[in-house]
């Protein structure tokens, strides 16, 4: 049997420690524990969520500030391990949580290619062939032997986003990266998300832009204080979501 | 292909994976090391030799250790001492200061501590060269057995990986850690027969017990011996040697893989 799913979550379950002190030293941590003063609160970020995302498939995930969405990505994407429940992904994950992460502001924007790259798990060798293609798409052509301290907040996400996406990942995760650059640069990249898309990949989206969801996703879902609010069709949901803000 | 995301049983994809990654790393730490110095990687030769100079001056000199080729004796156990003091302190903190990335992208975090050890290696084989330097400038000639030097370095190394992961889990949750490793440091050097031979304490029963537990001090007697005194040692201290690098390596790697899940909550 093929599968044709590229992502399950089954009753996944994430609880963070709301420690109201936190404690970060081990004379607090001993004194607390002998006179048993410690308290956790627990505090649920997603709740009991389950959700299947077929494969080749544009989910949207939207929802007010703080109602786990960025959570929910990053259990996808296996940064966060869940408290309970199971999740399954099926194929490579390209994320593109919050860009340029794996940059050192030291390093000149070739080093950088090449070290962000290999935090993606590229080879040298892979990295060597689209290196052209990665400063292409990036335009920054005469800045490649600057240091990135010197880089403006847009150009830095030029280069993540041209290096995040040089590859045709089977799955592919994006959380709000697309509101840096200038407008021709968004152009772009939407236009490198769509073909990605025709290329089969199953692309996740998170993102504050209903316009952006309605126009990209097939499929979304409603995250309400951690629940399900709302699955289904993408239009359907985001017109809901947008009625329930009125 | 199917893959389970947070399954331990991949680890050694995940390695070959990442693989470029830490190579990538060490030499990060390399260029941001020497960038913008004018005699740049030399450091890494000079600095020993200094250290030799001032502790010579002192212990050889003014408080008069007795030693035969005290600057030899001092810079061979240097050098596998700082190669242990740098790689662990600076592998202490390589979680916390790595936070940016464990938050956003899956990366297998023993990388970190083990790019720290790695890079420790690489400025080990530098001051190699000031330890060269000091024999040939004594006159002294290295023995034929100076050429199994990479057995206790291995040593060495497993035990110093099994020390970082074990100390850069445990920052995570108790950040003193970052402050009482320096005083640590301090006393483990005074256990350690660095700066004075193991004979000047024969008469004290009790600290010579403390030293010969220190692993250190058998990584540094075991390459003294191949390179100064023509000795290789025998099936016992081997043993002993592997043993302690084994053991400890295996207690840091279970307490860095049991913390490790919990990490992201921490940092």
């Amino acid at each position: 049997m093929i599968n044709e799913n590229a992502v399950e979550l089954r009753n996944v379950e994430m609880h963070f420690n709301m420690s109201k002190e936190k404690l970060e030293s081990l004379k607090e941590y001993f004194l607390k524990l002998v006179k048993r003063q410690l308290h956790y609160e627990d505090f649920v970020a997603v709740n009991d969520v389950s959700f299947d995302i077929k494969k080749g498939d544009v989910f949207g995930i939207v929802g007010l500030n703080g109602c786990g969405k960025s959570t929910t990505l990053k259990i996808i994407s296996g940064i966060l391990e869940p408290t309970k429940g199971t999740v399954k992904t099926y194929g490579t994950i390209a994320p593109l949580i919050e860009l340029g992460a794996g940059f050192d502001m030291d390093l000149t924007a070739r080093e950088n290619i090449y070290l962000n790259g290999s935090v993606l798990g590229y080879s040298k060798k892979f990295i060597d062939e689209k290196f052209q293609d990665i400063v292409d798409f990036s335009e920054m052509h005469e800045f490649l032997d600057v240091p990135m301290k010197n880089y403006s907040s847009g150009m830095v996400a030029r280069i993540a986003f041209a290096i995040a996406t040089v590859t045709t990942p089977d799955i592919l995760i994006v959380d709000e990266i697309l509101a840096v650059g200038d407008f021709l640069f968004q152009q772009k990249c939407e236009e490198r998300i769509n073909s990605m898309i025709n290329d089969d990949t199953t692309v996740i989206i998170v993102s504050h832009s209903i316009e952006q969801i309605e126009r990209l996703c097939k499929h979304c879902v409603w995250l309400e204080k951690g629940k399900i609010k709302m699955i289904g069709d993408a239009l359907e949901v985001c017109d809901a979501y947008k009625n329930s803000q009125r | 292909m199917s893959k389970d995301t947070l399954n331990k049983a991949n680890f050694f994809s995940d390695m070959k994976k990442f693989m470029p990654l830490l190579k990538n790393l060490v030499s990060k730490d390399f260029k941001i090391k020497y960038r913008r110095s004018v005699l740049g990687v030399a450091w890494s030769v000079l600095n020993p030799l200094f250290t030799m100079l001032v502790i010579t001056t002192v212990f050889g000199k003014l408080l008069k250790i007795e030693v035969d080729n005290f600057a030899t004796y001092y810079i061979v156990g240097f050098a596998i001492w700082n190669f242990f003091s740098e790689a662990t302190s600076s592998s202490l903190s390589s979680i916390l200061s790595s936070a940016a990335l464990i938050k956003k992208v899956y990366i297998p975090k023993y990388i970190f501590p083990l790019e720290k050890c790695l890079f420790s290696l690489v400025n080990f084989f530098f001051t190699l060269i000031a330890v060269v330097i000091v024999m040939l400038f004594q006159g002294f000639v290295p023995s034929i057995t100076t050429i199994l030097f990479p057995i206790p370095v291995i040593y060495c190394f497993v035990f110093v990986c099994g020390v970082s992961l074990f100390l850069s889990a445990a920052t995570v949750y108790f950040r003193d850690i970052q402050h009482l490793y320096g005083v640590l440091l301090t006393i483990l050097m005074y256990l350690t027969p660095i700066i004075y031979p193991l004979e000047i304490l024969k008469d004290y029963k009790l600290v010579l017990r403390i030293v010969e537990l220190n692993p250190i001090t058998h990584y540094v007697e075991y390459f003294r011996g191949l390179v100064m005194y023509n000795h290789i040692p025998g099936l016992k201290e081997n043993l002993i040697c592997a043993g302690m690098a084994i053991g400890v390596f295996l207690i840091g790697a279970l307490v860095f893989k049991k913390a490790q899940r919990k990490f992201i909550l921490h940092i």
